[in-house]
């Protein structure tokens, strides 16, 4: 129990908390926008993130070929907007196909909710197989050679060729605060503002909102709820897509299950927040990410995980509408 | 109304199912029978993963085989060896009835595995039961020679003189003076580093434990660079030890970066980044193949040779020595592998009396211009 | 909402009749049903020395994974009364039967060399206390948040157990001996045991008294996992006897009330928090006895990597595809998800995605279940008279 070491380096840890834990806020917003209209845990929003991983890590190696490159920032930027497109439009892509083969059908005929969460269970194990099996389905169309970079090694770790060195921008308390930091950090409050603000503002948003709050007054009110729930989907996918493309900034490195231990995390972020809340989303990504570093800071790296799991039992038993405790059909105006 | 789509479901169902099971009515594991007119009709085993996550590293110790079976059955057209494959996708649970089947087996004549040291806990009672002699290519963990299986041995070094070989290393050749270990929670790392902190003494200047799976080290980044050691030891696997040195090198942490044999793979340059990965030390307990070995490999299996491929191309050989020299039973053969003494192409070879290889040669494998020279380790000493 | 499966499940479109078995006439007298139960029980004790040719795993010792599939069958009976009788969806149940084997390596290899027969009870009665515990904070909380709650605990046992080194840490614990044999030299060989029991070996259709291969009365070696199966076949039979008393008296008769509306139990006088942490420990209980099956097995070896999470997602998946709520569907579910992907090996690279596509399939297309429990059955029958009678849908 290392309480000096937490005080010693408390900028670094909080700070670099506080990257990490953006990124699970990004992918926090899905779980927690699905659960808002739907009551449901959508267990393959963490594929859903995979998937936008990989594609950011393609585009890397087709701009950029296989060989090893390390750049700054500055010089990365064109690349990450590319990257950012394409992974945002792949996950709403996954989003959406989740949306129609996994949950439609059940939605439409009423399925109770166990039901629906196996199925997403068994959404999840398919999508990330697939990714885990691709050499093999390339094999079979027979276009493994020129395929190879991008399904080489299926199953094993895949890392994007191009790696972004971070460069200190100011120092703050003692720790040299970097702009991939900055990017991050700010990135996942600029897309939660946005996000927030396409929510209270737009038409679509506050059909959303009355979805999320009753949906049979919503239908009676004209609110086509079929649309309302793709909609959920598809910003729940271009929000992990985004995510997707920090993640691969900051790590770099990606494999077939990168998105179950993301999603669990990403998870436990929305449920402490107050899961059907977009800011809990937000404060519960940010107070993981923090707590997850403090915690290895003073236990020791082994134990972070229990950390995290039993500050979300604890919240949960305590207080199981989590810290904000509102839904999405109640935000403020 | 309602019977008749149902039944045409049920059969349908049926029939899928009889199609399905014609796939795995014959023994569907993946055997090439030992065939000739006059002889054993002997056959080796492997257990190991051969699918799943850990699948790469079964097939690469099944590509050694095939190969040192290759060889052996193109000199012995007339009495050849055949290979059974026994999947168990790295669980030891899984493990244990595919050991129950092998020893049960009558042509099995030796094993060639387990892949993993779970795997080898869980069945080692049952192969020392029936008798049956077994060389892993790939399990290092120290206590599976503690516990009196006689038949069980390993071509690898086991983890306690790879730990002490990799201290020397940072000690002697890097002088390191402050060294921080690191490891990943698993067996094999808990072991390795376990070996490495005894001979460290009061040279280890911290330690810390990450996570498998873990992708950001933050605050053991935080923990390495306020404590300024000289070289960071990983024991763990390569995912982990390359993103784990990419982000020393990003916080600017200096000094070297050496890990153990999970990591001794190219892929630890392409995790880690070129740049990062410069300079970077991995050990491992087997010499480098030599130069025709991987064209040979290359040409019967339509891929590179990777980890263990040689340990297994060695274990295998020693098999098909004993069969060569008549030794064919159980008890024959294990007396064999016993009194073995030749030089394999992963280095000497010859068993202690409890299954380790008596020389156990640990060689350092450098990172240097962006890529692992395999060719060119330095031998610790 | 509840997460539960009630029984009158809401839907637009018929999900599919269910099948209305009529048994012919001289099966319904009660002799001829105990008969043919004493024959169904002899045929499953004695299924892995028969071998049938299209059910015997050609690729892996089929004694062993009819022991693992045991297993899961035992394991699925135990989620079912959480799950299917009183409606609680535990996401983290490989939590009990981890801390059920643990226990058990515990006293009998790390810690003490404890008899296997006195270890068996204090391993369930350690995991019912640990379901108590999880239990009466978690169940306070309805619906998803119990989910959740429950697979915080189950990655939370794991994740102590793997850092723990008193109780094995990452290697685990090894050298757990197995339970006690009846005979002399317990390895399982041909000569062990009071007698031998040949297996039956096939040509086509044909069978054959193969003599080489033999299964020993009754000892517990390394080498022969049938009488393993024996023992787990053995509990299997036990708790089915108890679930079935439990059901069919007031308890089951209060889980199905909370299960189905339980504010409305509540009002009827039903101390529903109660019976919910009871059917919470009688599944933590079996759990426990399974993970003692476990760690006692053939060998003899635990590690924290053989509870992830994972296992958990089959159980649950297990018991759904079987049929929540019908103990002979969770049999079955269990069954089926441990032994088909040894039965299929060629195909195992592709048993997870398998796995996957099939729940979702399962799920869409017959979401009651492979055998549902009555009540589900009557509710569906009900509503098809109702849909035939009035000519279209009940809900549009």
């Amino acid at each position: 129990m290392d309480f000096g070491f937490l005080f010693s380096h408390f900028a670094e840890l909080t700070i670099t908390g506080l990257a990490l834990g953006a990124i699970y806020a990004l992918v926090a917003l899905g779980y927690t926008m699905v659960y808002g209209v739907l009551q449901l845990i959508n267990f393959a929003h963490s594929e859903v993130f995979m998937y936008g991983t990989f594609a950011t890590a393609w585009v890397a190696v087709w701009v950029h070929g296989t060989t090893s490159v390390s750049q700054g920032l500055g010089s990365t930027l064109g690349l990450l907007a590319l990257c950012l497109i394409v992974a945002m439009a792949t996950s709403a892509a996954v989003a959406l196909l989740v949306e129609r083969l996994a949950y439609r059908p059940l939605i439409r005929r009423g399925s109770p909710k166990l039901v629906i969460l196996i199925s997403s269970i068994g959404a999840s194990f398919a999508l990330s197989e697939i990714m885990g099996l691709r050499d093999k389905f390339a094999g079979w169309f027979g276009v493994e050679n020129k395929l190879s970079d991008y399904v080489a090694q299926a199953r094993n770790v895949y890392s994007s060729p191009v790696t972004v060195d971070p460069h200190k921008v100011f120092e703050f308390a003692g720790y040299g605060v970097t702009d991939v930091d900055l990017l991050v950090i700010g990135a996942a409050l600029g897309m939660m503002f946005a996000l927030d603000l396409f929510v209270r503002r737009t038409r679509l948003g506050r059909g959303i909102r009355s979805v999320a709050q009753d949906p049979e007054a919503a239908a009676l009110m004209g609110v086509n709820s079929t649309r309302v729930i793709r909609t959920t989907f598809l910003i729940g996918g271009l929000m992990a897509g985004a995510a997707a493309t920090l993640y691969m900034l900051r790590i770099g490195t990606t494999r077939q299950d990168a998105g179950f231990l993301i999603g669990v995390k990403a998870f436990t972020a929305a449920v402490m927040g107050g899961i059907g809340n977009l800011r809990g989303a937000l404060i519960g990504g940010l107070l993981l990410g923090v707590m997850e570093n403090w915690g290895s800071a003073v236990f020791g790296t082994q134990w972070k995980d229990v950390v995290t799991f039993v500050l979300l039992v604890l919240i949960l038993l305590v207080r199981p509408t989590g810290i904000l405790g509102e839904s999405l059909g109640k935000a403020r105006a | 109304m309602g019977i008749k789509p149902k039944l045409r479901a049920l059969a349908a169902l049926a029939a899928a199912g009889l199609a399905l099971t014609a796939c795995g009515s014959s023994d569907s594991s993946s055997s090439t029978a030992g065939s000739g007119s006059d002889c054993g009709h002997y056959n080796l085993a492997f257990l190991g993963a051969t699918t799943g996550d850990a699948g790469a590293l079964g097939q690469n110790m099944v590509g050694g085989i095939k190969l040192a079976l290759d060889e052996y059955n193109k000199a012995h057209s007339d009495c050849t060896v055949g290979l059974k494959v026994f999947d168990s996708q790295g669980d030891p649970v899984k493990a244990t009835p595919l050991a129950t089947k092998i020893v049960q087996d009558t042509s099995i004549i030796g094993l060639v595995g387990p892949g993993f040291s779970g795997e080898s806990l869980a069945t080692g009672k049952t192969f020392y039961a029936a008798g049956l002699p077994s060389i892993s290519p790939s399990a290092t963990n120290a206590t599976i020679t503690e516990s009196g299986w006689s038949t069980w041995h390993r071509v690898i070094g086991n983890d306690s003189i790879q730990g002490a070989a990799d201290v020397k290393y940072m000690e002697n050749t890097a002088n390191a003076k402050k060294i921080y270990l690191i490891h990943d929670d698993q067996d094999y790392s808990v072991g390795l580093a376990g070996f490495v902190k005894t001979a460290l003494g009061s040279a280890m200047t911290g330690e810390d434990a990450v996570q498998q799976k873990q992708t950001d080290f933050g605050p053991t980044v935080t923990k390495v660079t306020s404590a300024s050691p000289d070289a960071v030891f990983y024991a763990g696997y390569y995912p982990e030890a390359g993103l784990l040195c990419k982000q020393l090198r990003q916080a600017g942490y200096k000094g070297l970066f050496m890990s153990g044999d999970g990591s001794e793979d190219p892929a630890f340059v392409t995790t880690a980044g070129a740049q990062a990965a410069e300079g970077a030390v991995l050990s491992a307990p087997a010499a480098p193949a030599p130069a025709d070995f991987n064209s040979k490999y290359k040409a019967l299996n339509n891929k590179d040779s990777g980890l263990y491929s040689t340990q297994s191309f060695d274990a295998a050989n020693i098999f098909l020595a004993g069969i060569e020299a008549g030794k064919t039973s159980h008890a024959d053969m294990n007396t064999f592998i016993g009194s073995y003494d030749k030089t394999g192409v992963s280095g000497p070879i010859k068993f202690d009396s409890k299954g380790d290889i008596s020389a156990q040669t640990i060689y350092a494998y450098k990172v240097t211009g962006g890529k692992l020279d395999t060719a060119n380790p330095t031998l610790i000493k | 909402m509840s997460t539960t499966v009630p029984a009158s499940t809401r839907s637009s479109r018929r999900p599919g009749r269910p099948l209305q078995i009529q048994l012919p006439s001289f099966l319904r007298s009660r002799l001829s049903r105990i008969v043919m139960i004493v024959i169904g029980v002899l045929l499953a004790y004695a299924l892995p020395l028969i071998r049938p040719p299209f059910i015997t795993t050609p690729a892996s010792d089929f004694g062993g994974v009819m022991a693992s599939a045991a297993t899961f069958a035992l394991v699925a009976l135990g989620l079912n009364i959480v799950i299917g009788y009183a409606g609680l969806l535990d996401l983290g149940y490989v939590g009990f039967y981890a801390v059920g084997a643990y226990t058990t390596g515990v006293l009998t290899s790390q810690h003490g060399h404890w008899p296997f027969l006195l270890v068996l009870p204090c391993a369930m009665i350690v995991t019912t206390v640990s379901g108590l515990l999880l239990g009466a904070p978690a169940i306070r909380v309805r619906g998803d948040y119990l989910a959740i709650v429950t697979l915080g605990f189950g990655e939370i046992i794991s994740l102590v157990a793997k850092n723990t080194p008193w109780l094995g840490g990452a290697a685990g614990i090894k050298n757990i001996p197995p339970p006690p044999s009846i005979g002399p030299d317990p390895i399982g060989t041909d000569q062990d045991g009071l007698f031998q029991i040949p297996h039956l070996s096939w040509n086509g259709l044909v069978p054959s008294v193969d003599n080489l291969h033999k299964t020993p009365f009754l000892t517990f070696g390394v080498l022969d996992a049938v009488p393993y199966y024996w023992l787990i076949l053995t509990a299997i039979l036990i708790v089915l006897m108890a679930d079935m008393a439990v059901n069919n008296s007031r308890v089951g008769r209060a889980w199905e009330a909370t299960r189905e509306d339980e504010d409305a139990a509540e009002l009827m006088g039903v101390p529903t928090f109660r019976y919910k942490l009871l059917a919470f420990m009688l599944g933590a209980a079996i759990g426990g006895l399974a993970g003692s099956m476990l760690a006692a097995g053939q060998g003899g070896f635990i590690s924290p990597d053989a509870f992830p999470l994972l296992l958990s997602m089959l159980f649950v998946a297990a018991v759904i595809i079987g049929g929540a709520g019908n103990r002979w569907g969770a049999i079955l579910g269990g069954v089926l998800v441990a032994y088909l992907p040894e039965r299929f090996r060629p195909l195992s690279d592709y048993r997870l995605l398998i796995f996957g596509v099939s729940l979702m399939v399962i799920v869409t297309f017959r979401p009651q279940g492979l055998l549902p429990p009555r009540r589900t059955r009557r509710a569906l029958r009900a509503q098809a008279e109702v849909e035939e009678l009035e000519g279209e849908a009940i809900d549009a």
